[in-house]
């Protein structure tokens, strides 16, 4: 994670409050970012799953795409918003409800993954034509360069990166947010609504990157640094940083970009299929179409696997994975899962290994520790449907 | 018995050509969450700066190097199973690997207690 260039790292809106609570400071796409604080990274996992762990992820990039002739009371005006974007992504976009959030990812010609992304289309009934996208704060600048070159004179992007987004998530996330957003109660996962707060807009989202129940809101700026700071007074609630945030994700298997991602990998061989729905499958029309829709029905070569240690060394990314003394694979990320109390991992495999059961080897400073594959998640999901 | 300090953050406590060693508080304290310590084989041999063990936190791996040369009595295999007492004990009961001393000069290479102190103040 160190940062190779000289330029000045950005401070998010709630910078202050990480400094005031004792964050320990770290370079994060670009960023000065709390990977902990004093309780550290296992306190902070198991309180998250316990009560709330807030996190700023102001440093990811969520935007808003609109048609060039602006937004209006018309479901059509969604289709057509939709159409364009699904030149870039192989989700049903145009099937989405109104208030309604979907993962997917932006793709290359090849059918790599540029970045995975969560796009939504607004409740509201005058903001059809719009899409609510939030992409990764290390991509933002590549993904809005695509947007802008592909959909230039039929949408206009806006970004919305100089806010505040900051994710409440925990079984008391939804009593907690509730205090101010009283509505957020009525969203199911991966439910937005625009709401308003002393005045301010603010999008909540209902949705997370932590396996757990919880909430990812869009505040803007100058109203950003007190209302967190009215959840943090909260005593459920903890700042909780990105050693914590890496952790939860893991054991959730969720997938970090630039690591169990990247160019060179299909939506198909990282286990995303579900993300190309029906009518996307049916019809492609989406960069890689060839190969994603071949890999959809013969299957991929490789495949994006859970992984158990079976004893305590942790396996790091870069860790090869041998089968039967053959190199089969490699480990994306890895580390310690504080809930499972284990060591935890995710890694690409041939698909002929990919089945949960199969006996592997992970070579750790030279030595074969024994290894299984694993289903994901590894602790189930606690979402509200 | 001294107890002399590394700029790596291990210390090493000697007695005649004996030397018990691990790594300090405040590399524990800047480790975090200890989960994971790989100690070596007694009898392995190694020399002053060779990595010797390796200790894991949540998120990353740390080399342990060696502060002198030696050869390793003794290994504190109760860390295998209870890595946390490196956050609770790192001074202490958390000691890594007792070493015979081969050459027992290159100690002055090394840093005091107060040395230490002032070493980590300035970082």
């Amino acid at each position: 994670m160190a940062d190779t260039t000289s330029s000045p790292l950005k401070r998010t809106a709630l910078h202050a409050l990480h400094v005031e609570y004792g964050g320990k400071l770290v370079e994060f796409a670009g960023y000065e970012m709390p990977v902990q604080f004093p309780t550290g990274v296992k306190e902070e996992h198991l309180w998250t799953r316990d009560q709330a762990g807030l996190f700023d992820v102001s440093h990811m990039g969520p935007c808003f795409l609109t048609l060039a002739s602006g937004t209006r009371a018309d479901p059509a005006a969604h289709d057509e918003i939709a159409a364009l974007i699904e030149t870039l992504v192989p989700s049903d976009i145009k099937g989405l409800k109104p208030g309604q959030a979907r993962l997917t990812v932006l793709l290359n010609e090849a059918g790599g993954i540029l970045d995975d992304l969560i796009i939504t289309r607004p409740y509201e009934e005058d903001r059809q034509g719009e899409l609510y996208i939030v992409v990764n704060g290390a991509m933002k600048d590549q993904d809005w360069a695509i947007f802008e070159a592909a959909l230039a004179g039929k949408a206009v992007l806006k970004r919305a990166d100089d806010g505040v987004l900051f994710a409440l998530q925990g079984p008391k996330a939804e009593i907690v947010l509730g205090a101010h957003f009283p509505d957020c109660a009525g969203l199911k996962f991966m439910e937005s609504r625009l709401m308003l707060l002393g005045g301010a807009r603010c999008i909540v989202s209902r949705c997370g990157y932590t396996g757990e129940d919880g909430f990812e809101v869009l505040i803007p700026a100058d109203a950003g640094p007190a209302l967190v700071r009215l959840f943090l007074d909260d005593p459920c609630v903890r700042p909780i940083g990105l050693g914590a945030r890496d952790s939860l994700r893991l054991e959730a298997g969720l997938c970090l970009y630039g690591h169990d991602l990247s160019p060179d990998v299909s939506p198909v061989e990282a286990d995303l299929a579900w993300v190309i729905q029906k009518r996307r499958r049916e019809t492609g029309g989406f960069p890689g179409a060839a190969r994603i829709l071949r890999e959809l029905k013969d299957g991929p070569a490789r495949k994006r696997v859970g992984i158990r240690p079976l004893e305590r060394a942790p396996a790091r990314e870069g860790t090869e994975i041998h089968v039967d003394g053959v190199a089969s694979g490699v480990v994306t990320s890895g580390g310690f899962g504080p809930s499972l109390d284990a060591p935890v991992a995710m890694g690409y495999i041939d698909a002929a290994f990919a089945l949960p059961g199969t006996k592997i080897d992970l070579m750790v400073r030279g030595k074969a520790r024994p290894a299984e594959i694993a289903s994901l998640p590894f602790i189930p999901a606690r979402y509200k449907r | 018995m001294t107890t002399y300090y590394t700029k790596d953050h291990e210390w090493i406590r000697v007695e005649g050509d004996t030397g018990t060693v691990g790594i300090t508080t405040y590399a524990a304290g800047q480790l975090g969450d200890v989960v994971y310590v790989e100690l070596p084989e007694s009898g392995a041999k190694f020399a002053r700066g060779d990595d010797f063990a390796v200790v894991e936190s949540v998120k990353a791996a740390s080399d342990v190097y060696a502060p002198v040369s030696g050869s390793v009595l003794e290994v504190n295999a109760a860390l295998t199973d209870a890595p946390e007492t490196v956050n609770a004990a790192a001074e202490g009961e958390a000691w890594f690997v007792r070493l015979k001393l081969s050459d027992a000069s290159e100690l002055s290479g090394l840093m005091d207690e107060a040395a230490y102190a002032a070493f980590c103040e300035g970082h």
